[in-house]
């Protein structure tokens, strides 16, 4: 169903709600790429566990978390004005 | 600790969350929630998430598989810090569709089809089963654990019969809350309030056993993790495969499980509370992992060899000694378990009576008066379904007789509810999939499940012969449930998520691909798809002929009679009727319709009001209808925009003319004077003279004389009218051309000898260009020549060159020819240029010489019927003027 045509251009208020909502779509992808990136890291001849692993995870997990956290005010306050959806 | 304490303690602990309970639902009946409703909550609630398995397990797949434990948790993580994507969208689904489970969810997407209902039911009943199995048989073992330590004159009990008292009791805490009352909404608001107060005990029980091994044991962080470093916990190698698919089978079944979108999606109050849950909820979930692997570390160490690493939590304090804290311990085990069994009996439950029970109960008595009240059929229902769903989970416990590890069979769980994944995610964002995709999808993935990852879980001989495992079915090598299609050598776990989802997932999109969808799902795609984008056309109900009263009677069966009838007063007040009995307009269906299926599910809703409207569905001319309306409002506001511009312009059309009408007005005017004026001086000195004449005895000189002025005159105003007359007839346009070829040369030449009657005293140096000006124009001679005449004698008239000239240059350019009169005088002043075609302009009366000003105009007249145009030269060094003719003039049709 056709639909009129939305705004071109926004001001500056609703541009920075948008690009808060695309940072807020990557968060997961960029989460997902820390929490594979020690697939990539050669352990050499050491096979168990190191506390190192253990505080990356863990700081990563903090790291989003925090991140999540700064993003969702935003994004809930601007969530009545439904009519700029993408 | 002495096992009836233990029991006492156990008791008391479920009386407390039984009076937490009973007092939220007290406040939520006077509607006294307050901070009940807030997103701290909701948080809370969500953790369910983290089972029995995740509060003993973890420490055990910690022990046995290093870190690989901490994938259940990354997925949800990543699922919830990216709620933008799909969280936002279910949620405000299920709200606006009053959806009451995940299978209501996939049936209503798909065209409220109890047959997907159904099938969702049953997958998700059969992979609770062995969850729910799981947490019975950790609660068992942490009985265990206590009564092996201290046996002291109370007989320990065995554990088949732990098992069942602990089935048995939740059973009946769950049909106590669970089941007290009917919601149009299906909240539960006191189960949630205790799960949440359980989620504290939770943590705080992992938390205080963590900072004990941290600062008890050892000596600090320093010290845990030079032990983490020192250990040989684990030959831990992340495995590429196995790491990644399980943080996804984890993201998946946060999504898919029934009691997560139960809390998440069912019990919301609030879509703000979301926001707050997507970083509140991966934080509670960092946190219950924070100690896991010190506490692995340090009971693999202290605790003797071959004890069970799924025990340490409980064990460790106990063997240091700490009974208060292992019975925290216990209260926080005891409180996973519980409260993941009251969430997902609750959900399976209403999954079963609405999506089996109720159907079947219409099917089989479907002409039921008004006194077979359906609420008490739906409540028992789902009594006897909690009931169904524990027995299930204690006969699973006991033929596996609780020997596998719990990691496995969380696992095996997590993977028969993420076959619904594929259904839910194409539902809600890709219109096109349909039910035949999502029942092929569900069906295909639900086989394979069960074929490579459930059945192989009783181990080989039991449900699966040992011939099958090693030659696969019917002897096909191919058809082995680990290795389906010769992929041999992968991890069993990622073997069955890789096929059961991948060959889901073509299912579901071969079967959209392939049929068409019937109305009543094209029109719930598009409602679901579109959730943000406001209502799609909402009529799902053509004006039947429905009775209000069978209507009525039916709601009452379902909402009982207060609710129906308050609901049907409304909608009739609505209408501006007074009574019970509204119109069965559409709008009113659609209203009953969402409240009824708030208690029995969107299918079984849309059935029985489609049973009495006496039509099924809207019909694909109802879908076209709806889209041809809105493209009709489109098209005539479009049209509108049109007329609005029409209107704009012609306005300032209307504007303009009027604008010209004015001008023109002054203008008249302004020649009106003009002319009376002209006339005025002759007829002055014509009267003066003839009075002088009459008076008689003049010189017959002077008489001769004053004759003389008396016939200039005269001549002039004779002059002065046959101009005026020119002029009227060319402005008219009703001039008669006669269309002739003739020589321009020849014009110019009768011309230039009729000009020299104009002062003939000055004598005038003419240039001209004999061959340019040798063309035959096909137009009025007499007029042009006229033309020729007036600019020729002007430039007589008007040159104040000592030595004046006059150059005729003539071109011809594209069926046109110029003709250009050049002087050599001082030409005409900038600002008088745009003057000199207007009636009666003259410039300076000093070389007045009969004119009546009249003659630039007739010139201009004269062009504008001949089809040219005469303009002014600027720039030429004198007075100079272009007139341009067509070299053929063809008559206008006139």
């Amino acid at each position: 169903m056709a639909r009129p045509k939305p705004p071109l251009f926004l001001a500056r208020a609703p541009y920075r709600r948008r690009r808060l909502r695309d940072a807020a779509r990557l968060l997961p992808i960029l989460g997902l790429f820390l929490l594979l990136l020690p697939l990539l890291w050669t352990h050499g001849d050491r096979t168990s566990l190191s506390a190192g692993d253990v505080i990356y995870f863990f700081l990563v997990w903090l790291g989003l978390i925090g991140v999540a956290a700064g993003f969702a005010p935003g994004l809930s306050s601007g969530e009545g004005t439904e009519e700029e959806e993408d | 600790m002495p096992f009836n304490l233990l029991v006492f303690a156990c008791i008391l602990y479920v009386v407390f969350l039984f009076a937490v309970a009973f007092i939220v639902e007290r406040r939520a009946q006077a509607g006294r929630l307050g901070w009940l409703r807030s997103p701290l909550v909701y948080t809370l609630s969500l953790s369910i998430y983290c089972t029995a398995w995740t509060f003993y397990g973890a420490v055990g797949y910690a022990a046995r598989s290093g870190l690989e434990f901490l994938t259940i948790y990354f997925g949800p993580t990543l699922v919830f810090i990216g709620w933008w994507w799909l969280l936002r969208k279910l949620v405000r689904i299920g709200r606006q569709y009053r959806v009451t489970s995940i299978a209501d969810l996939i049936s209503s997407r798909f065209g409220k089809s109890n047959t997907l209902g159904v099938i969702v039911t049953v997958m998700a009943v059969v992979a609770a089963t062995p969850y729910i199995a799981l947490q019975l048989q950790s609660v068992v073992l942490s009985f265990g654990v206590f009564a092996s330590v201290t046996p002291d004159g109370v007989s320990p009990p065995d554990p088949g019969s732990t098992a069942i008292w602990v089935a048995v009791g939740l059973a009946l805490f769950t049909i106590l809350f669970g089941t007290r009352n009917l919601d149009a909404k299906e909240q539960h608001h006191g189960i949630v309030t205790a799960i949440a107060v359980e989620a504290v005990v939770k943590l705080v029980a992992l938390l205080a056993v963590g900072s004990f091994v941290v600062w008890g044991i050892a000596d600090g962080v320093g010290d845990i993790i030079a032990r983490i470093d020192a250990s040989d916990l684990s030959a831990w190698q992340v495995e590429p495969g196995r790491w990644t698919g399980l943080i996804f089978l984890s993201a998946a079944a946060v999504i898919t499980l029934p009691r997560m979108f139960q809390v998440m999606v069912v019990e919301n109050d609030d879509e703000g509370h979301l926001a707050r849950a997507s970083w509140a909820f991966p934080l509670y979930l960092m946190l219950m992992s924070l100690f896991i692997v010190p506490i692995a570390v340090v009971g693999l160490d202290r605790l003797p060899a071959g004890s069970n690493p799924d025990m340490f939590i409980l064990t460790l304090p106990l063997a240091e000694g700490q009974g208060a804290l292992a019975m925290l311990v216990f209260l926080g085990g005891f409180s996973s378990a519980t409260s993941m069994v009251i969430v997902e009996s609750i959900a399976l439950a209403t999954m079963i009576s609405n999506h089996v029970v109720i159907p079947l109960w219409l099917r089989l008595r479907p002409k039921a008066g008004a006194g077979d009240d359906l609420r008490l059929v739906v409540l028992n229902a789902r009594r006897l379904a909690i009931a169904a769903v524990l027995a299930l989970g204690y006969g699973y416990y006991q033929i596996s007789g609780g020997s596998a590890a719990l990691a496995a069979i969380g696992l095996i769980a997590f993977l028969g509810v993420a076959q619904v994944l594929p259904a839910l995610l194409a539902g809600l964002f890709w219109r096109g999939a349909n039910k035949n995709g999502a029942l092929l999808g569900l069906l295909t993935g639900f086989v394979i499940w069960a074929y490579t990852s459930f059945l192989p879980s009783f181990g080989p001989g039991a449900m699966l012969s040992e011939a099958v495992f090693t030659q696969g079915l019917f002897g096909l090598s191919w058809l082995r449930p680990q290795a389906l299609f010769g992929t041999e050598g992968m991890d069993p776990m990622i073997h069955a998520l890789f096929w059961s989802l991948t060959l889901n997932v073509i299912a579901l999109c071969l079967g959209s691909l392939l049929t068409f969808p019937a109305p009543l799902e094209r029109l719930q795609g598009a409602a679901f798809v579109n959730v943000f984008e406001g209502a799609v056309g909402p009529q799902r109900w053509a004006r039947g002929q429905a009775e209000p009263e069978a209507l009525l009677t039916m709601a009452q069966r379902i909402l009982g009679e207060d609710a129906a009838l308050t609901l049907f007063q409304s909608a009739a007040r609505d209408q501006g009727k007074d009574g019970f009995l509204p119109d069965p307009t559409p709008a009113f269906l659609d209203t009953l319709e969402a409240r009824l299926s708030g208690s029995v599910g969107a299918a079984t809703a849309h059935a029985m009001i489609s049973q009495l409207v006496g039509r099924a569905t809207v019909t694909v001319e109802d879908l076209m209808a709806v889209a041809s309306e809105s493209a009709q409002i489109m098209e005539y506001s479009a049209q509108l925009e049109a007329r609005e511009a029409e209107l704009t312009r012609t306005a300032g059309a209307l504007r303009e003319a009027n604008e010209k009408l004015m001008q023109l007005s002054i203008q008249k005017d302004a020649f009106l004077s003009q002319i009376s004026h002209e006339l005025r001086t002759p007829m002055t000195s014509i009267r003066a003279f003839s009075e002088i004449l009459t008076e008689g005895d003049l010189p017959p000189e002077m008489v001769t004389k004053y004759g003389q002025i008396i016939h200039d005159e005269a001549k002039r105003l004779t002059r002065l009218l046959d101009d005026l007359l020119d002029l009227s007839v060319l402005e008219n346009g009703t001039v008669q051309l006669t269309l002739e070829l003739a020589s321009l040369q020849q014009m110019l030449d009768t011309a230039l000898t009729a000009a020299r009657q104009t002062r003939p005293e000055r004598s005038f140096t003419i240039h001209r260009d004999l061959p340019s000006e040798a063309i035959y124009l096909k137009t009025d001679a007499d007029r042009l020549t006229q033309v020729f005449i007036n600019l020729i004698s002007n430039a007589r008239k008007y040159c104040d060159a000592a030595e004046p000239e006059l150059r005729i240059a003539v071109r011809q350019r594209a069926g046109r020819v110029t003709i250009d009169f050049i002087d050599n005088g001082k030409g005409i002043p900038k600002e008088s240029q745009s003057l000199i075609f207007e009636k009666f302009a003259r410039l300076t009366d000093a070389n007045r010489a009969g004119g009546a000003g009249l003659g630039l105009a007739i010139c201009r007249e004269i062009m504008t019927n001949l089809g040219g145009s005469v303009a002014y030269l600027p720039g030429q060094g004198g007075a100079a003027f272009r007139l341009t003719v067509p070299l053929r003039l063809e008559k206008l049709a006139a």
